[in-house]
């Protein structure tokens, strides 16, 4: 009996903990992929490097408060420093909004031109973010470090496995769930909101009715920034900041997206869940929790890894053709495609 | 602004640079520019067969030009008979099961009817195929890479001359284009985008970390080479009278020629394809492609199967940029899965065709051989610049510091934003498509 709750213990530590965190993180990022699709109707390559702009926005004002000697106890500086980035972001995508992709919305171009331009402001800005901060790894998570240490957890229940709550996963699912939470009100419940699924839904109809484009394409860059912005400072507080890893993280967040259902904010969050959890479940090694649960001659000597970690991003394709082949439009009913 | 549009003045401002670059730099580098100009000419071409005739999206370039890479370490380098013996018999065997999992899974699907216990069953031979596989192999991966791990620790090529590889890299890689499109093609343009976004990353991930397959990040170093050797040439009469008449060196001499010799041996290469390319362009078919391209839906009325054509171009345009893969890496003689970079390999390649001009050919030369002289020419000229600009900061200053060390990193953003200058300002590119044969006869 013991054994099985050291082996439940082991797979919530090492699985449904950083799971879910990575999951909320990947959730936040297709969510802004999924609105900017929904309402520009492009798959918007921009998006990692948003993210990083967004996190870079955060460490810097960390580092400004920090400066000027403020701290705030348990609680990262970025967390506090996290609307001012967001202002920042919300800055740098209305500006790339006016001076690139509205020339080519007023032109109505394909959407396969605004993917390519996409590329472009996606290199531009990774320069830019790389010009700025380096291209270093940085840690800027300056609070407590957990909330549940594992050794608290064994000595309180006497076992031989614990687990740990890091601060920051335990932020990522506070501040993810406030934001998501927000974002579904704003979208079901408000006016603004309930025009914006209109005009994702028909944009003839939506401008027949006297909804006035260029302010939801606005509104959609905003929470597209606001969502990148915040996903990306839970990813660098949970892990660490390094401008390379949001370009790898683009795999991860389109798989997430498409998988849910392009263009289905819903489905953006599930996604974003079905992703992480494969790939924290295949990429770890099952060896322990085998010898918890299985009779000792069983065991097998191997480290009972799927996948090793450097093909993490290998299962989010994987899953993604699976989806492509079997269900294009995603598990809920994205975009017709 | 029309002599500016002439193609034959844009090459020849090329030649010009060129010759500039040779005279106030060295010979040796604008050779050196000129060949890999060459190259990416060629994958600008690959690109453009898909992009410029049928309007894919493959912005997975670099994947193929690994494969292309990858084949002609398969090809030419010694095979490691130690690690055959070693691993060769619990690999083949893995292959085996894996083999005879996707037969039988083939099998079923055909035979049996469509349903929940079909899939559960599929789903059960490919588990324990997966389940008898792994184990062996894992135990042949160890013992090949424990086979001198120095020098070898991986299985080695065939030895075969290196100039096979660019033909058989090709035909890889439109093996792996087949599956790819198989999935990818007949869905939204943006999920063929990133398809080959995830491929290209894949197939990177796994030259980098599989050793017993490539060597991964310790490269495959002294690759034999088409063309001869330096120091064999220094010691030809022919050569040191040509050294001497032309008053070089004997050492830059032998370089000078070597390097001449693969720009000849890339452009008889980039010249049949181009033929070929241009060809194929102006018959029914590159007509039919261009209709696809322009209106789907009344190809498809027209009777015209546009998934299997879009199949084949991918197919055809992926094959092409391995080629130029493999051509790389004969250049270079030495395999490095370190340096497959999308920026390089990628992205590069997508703004040589967007401005040399879409669904042209010579467009997708030119923009080949100029945006690679470009990038060479980038980093001088921009460190420069950049230094020129620091130069009121004073000396140590932590400012000046920051930006002269990052500097290099602008030439990410500076290459996006030619991208997005070419295509707000010239989005057909320097030599457009031109409107042929619209006559209808």
């Amino acid at each position: 009996m013991q054994d099985y709750a050291n082996a439940a213990l082991l797979l919530t530590n090492y699985l449904v903990v950083p799971g879910i965190a990575y999951g909320c993180q990947l959730a936040l990022g297709a969510l802004g992929v999924t609105l900017i699709f929904s309402v520009l109707r492009f798959s918007n390559f921009a998006h990692g490097e948003l993210m990083s702009a967004g996190t870079m926005f955060a460490i810097f004002a960390t580092w400004g408060f920090q400066a000027m000697g403020l701290s705030f106890g348990p609680v990262p500086t970025a967390l506090v420093a996290l609307p001012f980035a967001i202002l920042a972001s919300i800055a740098v995508v209305l500006l790339t909004d006016k001076a690139i992709y509205r020339f080519y919305r007023i032109k109505r171009s394909d959407p396969v031109i605004l993917l390519i331009v996409s590329i472009g402001v996606m290199f531009v800005m990774a320069g830019l973010i790389r010009f700025l901060i380096g291209p270093d790894d940085r840690t800027f998570n300056d609070g407590a470090r957990f909330i549940l240490k594992a050794r608290e957890v064994k000595d309180y229940l006497g076992l031989s496995e614990g687990v740990t709550i890091k601060t920051s996963q335990a932020i990522t699912v506070l501040v993810a769930s406030i934001a998501a939470g927000l974002l579904f009100w704003f979208l079901e419940k408000t006016k603004t909101g309930k025009m914006m699924r209109a005009f994702s839904d028909n944009e003839d109809l939506a401008l027949l009715s006297g909804i006035n484009p260029e302010r939801i394409v606005k509104l959609a860059w905003v929470l597209a920034a606001v969502l990148a912005t915040i996903a990306g400072t839970l990813y660098g507080l949970d892990k660490s900041y390094k401008p390379f890893v949001f370009q790898q993280l683009l795999l991860p967040i389109f798989a997430a997206a498409i998988v849910g259902g392009l263009g289905n904010p819903l489905g953006a969050v599930i996604g974003g869940f079905v992703i992480a959890f494969s790939e924290v479940a295949l990429t770890y090694a099952y060896t322990k929790f085998l010898a918890y649960t299985l009779p000792p001659a069983w065991v097998p000597d191997g480290l009972v890894q799927f996948l090793p970690t450097d093909y993490k991003f290998a299962i989010s394709f994987v899953i993604l053709v699976l989806i492509l082949l079997y269900r294009p439009t995603g598990i809920l009913r994205g975009k017709t495609l | 602004m029309k002599t500016l549009r002439n193609p034959f003045f844009l090459f020849g401002a090329y030649g010009v640079c060129l010759v500039l670059i040779a005279l106030l730099q060295s010979v040796q580098l604008a050779l050196g520019i000129l060949g890999l100009g060459l190259i990416s000419a060629i994958m600008a071409l690959g690109i453009n067969i898909q992009w410029g005739y049928a309007g894919l999206l493959n912005i997975g370039a670099m994947g193929f030009a690994a494969i292309g890479g990858a084949t002609a370490v398969w090809v030419a380098a010694d095979p490691v008979p130690a690690a055959w013996s070693a691993g060769g018999a619990d690999l083949l065997l893995a292959l085996f099961v894996v083999l005879g999992a996707v037969v039988i899974i083939l099998v079923l699907n055909r035979v049996m009817p469509s349903s929940a216990f079909q899939k559960i069953c599929t789903l059960a031979v490919g588990l324990l195929a997966f389940v008898i596989a792994r184990p062996l192999f894992g135990k042949a991966v160890e013992a090949i890479e424990a086979v001198d791990p120095a020098l070898s620790g991986y299985l080695g090529g065939l030895g075969a001359p290196i100039l096979l590889s660019w033909m058989i890299g090709a035909l890889v890689a439109a093996g792996a284009a087949w599956v790819i499109g198989k999935i990818a093609l007949g869905l939204r343009a943006d999920y063929l985008a990133i398809a080959t976004l995830g491929i290209a990353e894949i197939v990177v991930a796994i030259l980098k970390h599989e050793d017993w397959l490539t060597r991964g990040v310790k490269n495959v170093v002294g690759l034999p080479r088409p063309v001869p050797y330096e120091v064999d040439l220094v010691e030809m009469p022919w050569v040191l009278s040509l050294s001497n008449t032309l008053g070089t060196s004997a050492d830059d001499m032998a370089a000078i020629l070597v390097r001449l010799s693969y720009c000849v041996l890339f452009a008889v290469v980039l010249l049949a394809l181009l033929w070929l390319s241009e060809v194929a362009l102006r018959a029914p078919w590159g007509r039919m492609m261009r209709a696809i391209r322009d209106n789907e839906v009344a190809a498809r009325a027209m009777g015209k199967n546009v998934t299997k054509l879009h199949l084949r171009v991918f197919i055809l345009g992926s094959a092409v940029v391995a080629m130029a893969g493999a051509m790389l890496v004969t250049l270079d003689g030495q395999f490095t899965p370190g340096t497959y970079q999308p920026l390089r390999f990628t992205f590069l390649i997508w703004i040589m065709v967007i401005i040399g001009g879409s669904g042209n050919n010579w467009g997708a030369l030119l923009g080949g051989l100029v945006i690679w002289m470009f990038w060479v020419e980038a980093e001088p000229i921009g460190l420069a610049i950049v230094s020129l600009l620091v130069a009121v900061l004073p000396e140590g200053n932590e400012i000046r510091d920051h930006i002269l060390g990052n500097a290099a990193q602008m030439r990410l953003a500076l290459m996006g934003a030619l991208l997005l200058l070419a295509l707000r300002f010239t989005p057909r590119g320097l030599i457009p498509e031109r409107q042929v044969d619209t006559r209808g006869r």
